[in-house]
């Protein structure tokens, strides 16, 4: 496609590909510039916001129902785009990953990528979704420059997916407990490209790159009630299409990107007050604190008798000031003209095909979840494994050495999380292998090595690796049990320290660790402690 | 035209495309038992002449340059002519080959026209519109590339209406083109262009695209063959989208023959269309029977229906008592022809111009100005939209976009596309039914022959009831071959009027058949324009 490229090159040659020009007059644009001056202003708010978050959940009035629907567009990490060869990497130079067909060029045509429907019946059946098997494609028709061909293919009124449901367990620190979200439908549909402004806002450049990227499009039933709710719906979604491995799920690469719809009703109304779109939220925290924003000004404005000032209208976080602003009111419902999508033939789903999807799929976080709770593990443990694919991952290879569950859970809840953090590593970066790990627990639990020594040894497995075998050979760390040999050092420190012998013979029986001390440093730690316990007080006391 | 002793294709041929000696031959078709009016295949002609070196490819070229100089200033057939220069650098390279011994392409050095819609790397390619002036693909449309593989010659882009709407070259953005039988008269369009180039032998054979008759009625009005291919037979990746579910990229041909090889060179599956059919391609050829072998009743037992409704009120006289020929001439040839009703076959019209123009309204968004072709420069986005839209579109292209967008709108989805989508269903299977009766359908191509420049202008709704003879074929998907049968008085030499057969879907090998043979016995027809008449000889 060089061609082209050089082709715009020429028309526009003072750009570096192709683009267009426009004037800063369109109202999207102008929300761009007020954001720039309004971050830079109110940087320092920021802060107090955020300490204030939990505080203002407790704060929220209680003649209020606030409703929270969302609207998650998750980009597929298929190897090509949606409908022709183009690869996409996140970040490259703006237009070098286009083609015909991606740029909407007179002449070209989509072809669909299967994986595509893979994907989405994958994430179909993990939100326990009824799946279209006769669906199709429609355009949904809008004017963008960042849209090439003048209309997305999506799907309109047969989605791939429908009526499913996402299981979440709320965190201990926001109360507990478990949580069903209705999903109304999952659709698959085509990325946009995006919009380069230039900085002295003379004109716009479009980069392509994204153009034709598969998505899927999530909407939730308005089943969310606050902002945490929220965030956990959304970390849940994050999590299982990270764990089906259809999307990277990268909230700050616009992987992941979640759109809100909040409203607030009196208590006992049925009907809904009329609802807030709330965009620009690239984290869940954001998410969580822009709904709760959101739901405090609504019921304010309800509580003051200024209903009728919240009004249908697409409001944007501003992460700076901690508050959402409006971005533009919609006159009336936009009508895309959708039709069905004449280039592509309908989407057909075989039984055979669903169910060999369906026998693949992994072991999901809510599943997970269920498993490890009857293992006995804590809500807490649970969710630190199970919400994590690679540390679920790790836990149950070690599980499956044989290790005890609640062991295995300890050590990865409190060394092993703990060194991550210091060293701000992921489970996939330490050197510590599954297999070691539960060499090292069965270790500890037949003797051969001490507890103390364990932890010693843990450490430098997570750093060096290497195998817990070769450590303790090579450092000659084996657990010593023969209570003859503990015996004589028993017998040593005894003899060596006759002063501390009278004082605890004289009563002071709190030396009994002085003792031990002596002796387990004699034996570089190694003395089995409960036989050195044992063999002591005998000595000591008799 | 020199007597050629048989076909039997000197150097073998790319193994797709073997014809098989004893079918169709040169003999055959060049030398009828009495001097005759069937055409032959200037294909296989040609291909045998360079093949046993009795004329070069240069030569050829030479001598097509020759007569687009004299007719070109005329017809305004090309919206775009390669250089002089890279057509003989072709040419020279192909004898070269030819000298070598070297393997050519069954289209080697056949000259080929490409409507302006179908796109081409190494040309510009506009649709006929203002806002792609200058436009130059970066990619061949997949029919050019075949094309191309198979050793053909483009040799320029055929003016057409803009963007495919309209039915005479009037709506093309840079000129009309005039029909070589009588210049003060349309060529038809869509593909006006293709239609002219062929009849007037400014080429061998022509790519032109159908959506509602497009490559049809501009046969009918040349008097050439003019085949519509069954919906998916051939990829319609790098053709302009005018309407998609109806789109068909079709062959013409100055004989049944060149349409089919043609045809055959250009169809099969492409993964770059999915709407592009896994069918197996036939040898439409092998099934052709020669004209001298052929039985005194070659066509019995085929059944024919001629359409009711295609030759009641409204249709031109000299129109019916053509095609009323043609059906005595099928059954001299054995074949049983009766009238068939086909009562939804009015509704086509009405269906046809909602779903083409809901379809237009979307396809042509993308002419924003904003990728490729010609941008306004605006102070806002809005005003850049509209500006370019509003200098780059013409006026009948904006009032379809502007029908298209209406019938689309929230409230009047379900009163027009839908329902129209609903009337296609009916014509399908009416069609269906129709064809489980009889093998062909015919009716005419047109309801008249060409009519005057200037003449149907102003009257776009009369311009559209043109179509009724051609919009249901793209309704149903089917597969349609148009060839001249007959003349209607104008002046010396007549108008040539155009026979449509329809077929079963995917079965373009029987209406190649059936059309050779009608093509090749109908006598006291000579379907080669005044214009040229004097130089082909």
């Amino acid at each position: 496609m060089s061609y082209t490229i050089f082709r715009t090159f020429q028309l526009h040659p003072f750009l570096l590909y192709p683009t267009s020009i426009l004037k800063l007059q369109n109202r999207f644009f102008h929300s761009t510039t007020i954001k720039a001056t309004q971050s830079q202003q109110t940087q320092t708010q920021t802060k107090h916001s955020t300490s204030t978050q939990s505080k203002k959940l407790n704060n929220l009035p209680k003649d209020y129902e606030p409703i929270i629907g969302i609207e998650t567009h998750v980009q597929l990490s298929t190897n090509t785009k949606a409908f022709c060869n183009c690869p996409y990497n996140y970040g490259s130079f703006p237009n070098t990953s286009i083609c015909p067909v991606c740029m909407g060029l007179p002449g070209a045509l989509p072809v669909l990528n299967s994986k595509v429907i893979e994907f989405a019946v994958k994430l179909g059946l993990a939100l326990n979704c009824e799946l279209a098997f006769d669906s199709k494609f429609d355009r949904k028709q809008y004017f963008y420059p960042d849209l090439p061909k003048g209309y997305q293919i999506s799907q309109f009124d047969v989605p791939i997916a429908s009526s499913g449901f996402l299981d979440v367990d709320i965190p201990l620190e926001y109360g507990g407990g478990h949580k069903r979200f209705g999903i109304t439908r999952v659709h698959m549909e085509e990325d946009a490209g995006k919009l380069l402004h230039t900085e002295n806002g003379n004109y716009s450049q479009v980069d392509l790159n994204r153009a034709g990227v598969p998505l899927l499009e999530i909407v939730s039933e308005p089943d969310m009630r606050n902002g945490i709710e929220a965030a956990e719906y959304a970390a849940e979604l994050q999590r299982l299409v990270r764990y089906l491995g259809v999307s990277n799920g990268n909230m700050q690469e616009g992987s992941l990107r979640c759109d809100v719809n909040v409203s607030v009703r009196p208590i006992g109304q049925s009907k809904f007050g009329t609802k807030v779109e709330v965009k620009n939220l690239n984290s869940f925290a954001s998410m969580s604190r822009a709904i709760d924003f959101e739901i405090a000004r609504q019921v304010q404005l309800h509580s003051q008798g200024q209903a009728d000032q919240i009004v249908q209208e697409t409001r944007s976080w501003e992460e700076g000031s901690q508050r959402t602003i409006t971005m533009r009111k919609k006159e009336g419902l936009a009508d895309y003209r959708y039709f069905p999508e004449p280039d592509l033939p309908s989407v057909i789903l075989y039984q055979e095909y669903v169910d060999g999807i369906k026998n693949s799929l992994p072991e999901l976080p809510e599943g997970k979840r269920r498993r490890y709770e009857k293992m006995g593990l804590g809500m807490q443990d649970v969710l630190f494994l199970a919400n994590d694919k690679n540390i679920a991952e790790f836990f149950d290879a070690t599980l499956a050495k044989g290790a005890d569950a609640k062991l295995v859970a300890n050590w990865i809840m409190s060394d092993i999380a703990g060194f991550m953090k210091n060293e701000k590593l992921t489970i996939n970066d330490i050197k510590l292998t599954p297999e070691e790990l539960a060499e090292l627990i069965a270790s500890i639990k037949d003797g051969t090595i001490s507890g103390k020594i364990g932890k010693e040894i843990l450490f430098e497995l997570l750093a060096e690796g290497g195998s817990v075998k070769e450590i303790i050979e090579k450092k000659d760390l084996v657990q010593i049990t023969d209570p003859v040999e503990i015996e004589k050092m028993v017998d040593k420190a005894i003899a060596d320290n006759p002063k501390q012998v009278e004082q605890y013979r004289g009563g002071k029986t709190k030396l009994q660790g002085f003792f031990a001390g002596q002796v387990m440093k004699a034996s570089k730690g190694k003395a089995n402690p409960g036989l050195l316990n044992k063999i002591l007080l005998e000595k000591l006391n008799s | 035209m020199k007597m050629l002793s048989t076909l039997q294709t000197p150097r073998s041929t790319l193994s797709r495309f073997s014809l098989p000696s004893s079918t169709i031959t040169t003999q055959a078709i060049l030398t009828h038992p009495q001097p005759t009016t069937a055409p032959p295949s200037q294909i296989l002609t040609l291909r045998h002449s360079l093949l046993t070196n009795t004329l070069s490819a240069t030569d050829l070229i030479q001598s097509h340059l020759t007569r687009i100089r004299l007719t070109e200033p005329h017809l305004r057939s090309f919206l775009h002519l390669p250089s002089d220069q890279s057509l003989l650098d072709q040419a020279h390279d192909l004898d070269r080959r030819i000298a070598a011994g070297e393997e050519v392409g069954p289209l080697a050095g056949v000259l080929v026209a490409v409507k302006d819609n179908i796109c081409t790397a190494d040309m510009p390619s506009t649709g006929g519109s203002r806002i792609l002036d200058g436009y130059r693909p970066p990619f061949d449309a997949t029919a050019v590339k075949r094309v191309k593989e198979l050793g053909g010659i483009v040799v320029g882009k055929t003016n057409m209406d803009e963007f495919g709407m309209g039915s005479t070259t009037e709506a093309s953005a840079f000129q009309v083109t005039a029909n070589p039988w009588d210049v003060s008269r349309v060529p038809g369009g869509s593909s006006g262009g293709s239609a002219a180039a062929v009849s007037a032998r400014q080429c061998v054979v022509s790519l032109g695209s159908d959506t509602g008759g497009s490559v049809r009625q501009p046969a009918s009005f040349c008097g050439v063959v003019g085949l519509k291919p069954t919906y998916g037979r051939v990829s319609r990746f790098g053709l302009m989208a005018y309407a998609s579910s109806l789109d068909a990229i079709g062959c013409f041909g100055s004989s049944v023959a060149d349409a089919g090889i043609l045809l055959h060179a250009i169809a099969g599956h492409d993964r770059f269309d999915a709407t592009s059919s896994k069918q197996e391609v036939p040898n439409f050829l092998s099934h052709f029977d020669s004209a001298s072998s052929l039985e005194s009743k070659p066509l019995k037992g085929l059944r024919i229906g001629l359409i009711r409704e295609t030759i009641e009120d409204g249709v031109d006289a000299g129109v019916v008592s053509a095609i009323r020929d043609a059906a005595s001439h099928f059954e001299a040839l054995g074949c049983s022809v009766s009238e068939v009703s086909l009562p939804s076959f009015s509704l086509g019209l009405p269906a046809y111009y909602v779903l083409a123009l809901s379809e237009s309204s979307s396809n042509l968004s993308r002419y924003d100005g904003i990728r490729y072709g010609n941008q306004v420069y605006a102070e806002e986005l809005n005003s850049l939209y509209g500006e370019s839209r509003a200098k780059g579109l013409g006026s009948e292209v904006k009032m379809r976009i502007l029908m298209g967008t209406y019938a689309l709108s929230a409230g009047y989805y379900d009163a027009y596309y839908k329902r129209a989508q609903q009337v296609r269903t009916i014509i399908r299977n009416s069609f269906k039914e129709a064809l489980d009766q009889y093998d062909i359908l015919i009716s005419p191509a047109a309801p008249s022959a060409a009519y005057k420049i200037g003449e149907k202008k102003n009257d776009p709704l009369a311009m559209y009831a043109g179509d009724i003879m051609t919009v249901n074929v793209n309704l149903a998907g089917l597969p349609a071959l148009v060839l001249p049968c007959g003349f209607i008085e104008n002046g010396p030499t007549g108008l040539p009027v155009g026979l449509q057969m329809i077929g079963a879907a995917f079965n373009e090998g029987e209406l190649l058949r059936v059309g050779h043979i009608f093509e090749q016995t109908l006598e006291n027809c000579r379907f080669v324009p005044p214009i040229v008449a004097d130089s082909v000889e």
